[in-house]
């Protein structure tokens, strides 16, 4: 039952990736800069579940579940290394945690 | 009608990604992510990988928005700015993502022949089964390196939330 073709999936993907990309650069707070990375991850899984299924196979699908995990696990230690920078500056703006800078 | 539906749920994952980017309360960014991850399911839905689609629900918006959110309110940084100052970020991530998206333009006006334009009826009937098969199979070797790559990041997690030494201030010696 599928109408549109791979093109479209690949540009959706695409345009979810910019957009986590130019997140990641711009934005100051580093929660909104992760969730920019979960965005340019799940576009990742966007294109490799289009491109299995128009291939007829099944392994971009199984490898989407490696995304998964991996995603879950970034988010566990990222999320905890955002509370423990937290701690110690009171601040989680990137432009203020410049300690390495000089 | 399925053209329509894919079309809304494009539009609506490709809006909602671009909420997360662009606005300022995180609280909000933080939900409008777990929308764009409800269209991505979606999408994943018309792609006929519909348990892909329950784990992404179910991982994605039940586990790591909820984390998100838990984070956001547990740092409360409503008070400070969203935004700081935005010079040559802004230029370097406006590249960025145009050059992205002009090297699928690339791909899709010049290379359309090397791409399958139409998808076939769907080879496997995409049961849980047959995505055991695969992962208790060929893919053993990778379950298992994820299945010890989530303990340890289980134990990094419980190690870097000990309540550590107070920072110490910095002194001439350490200057």
């Amino acid at each position: 039952m599928i109408a549109p073709s791979l093109h479209a999936y690949v540009a959706i993907s695409a345009a979810l990736f910019a957009l986590g990309f130019f997140g990641v650069l711009v934005r100051r707070n580093t929660l909104v800069i992760f969730m920019s990375l979960e965005l340019m991850l799940v576009a990742a899984t966007l294109a490799l579940v289009a491109f299995s299924r128009y291939n007829g196979t099944l392994d971009g699908d199984v490898f989407v579940f490696f995304i998964l995990t991996v995603a879950a696990a970034e988010v566990a230690v990222g999320l905890a290394i955002i509370v423990a920078l937290f701690r110690q500056r009171r601040t989680i703006q990137v432009d203020r945690l410049d300690a390495l800078k000089n | 009608m399925f053209n329509l539906l894919f079309l809304f749920f494009a539009v609506f994952t490709v809006g909602c990604a671009a909420a997360v980017v662009c606005l300022r309360n995180a609280v909000n960014a933080a939900m409008c992510l777990l929308l764009c991850l409800a269209g991505v399911a979606g999408l994943f839905i018309s792609l006929d990988a519909f348990l892909l689609a329950f784990l992404l629900i179910l991982v994605y918006a039940g586990a790591v928005v909820a984390l998100f959110l838990f984070i956001i309110m547990l740092l409360d940084i409503q008070g400070q700015a969203a935004l700081g100052r935005r010079g040559w970020g802004t230029v370097a991530g406006l590249g960025a993502a145009a050059l992205l998206l002009v090297g699928w333009a690339g791909i899709a006006f010049r290379g359309r022949a090397a791409l399958p334009a139409t998808a076939g009826p769907h080879p496997f009937d995409a049961t849980l089964q047959i995505y055991s098969d695969l992962l208790f199979t060929t893919y053993l070797l990778p379950v298992e390196i994820i299945g010890f790559l989530l303990l340890i990041a289980m134990l990094g997690v419980i190690a870097l939330s000990q309540r550590g030494p107070a920072p110490k201030p910095p002194t001439a010696a350490t200057e």
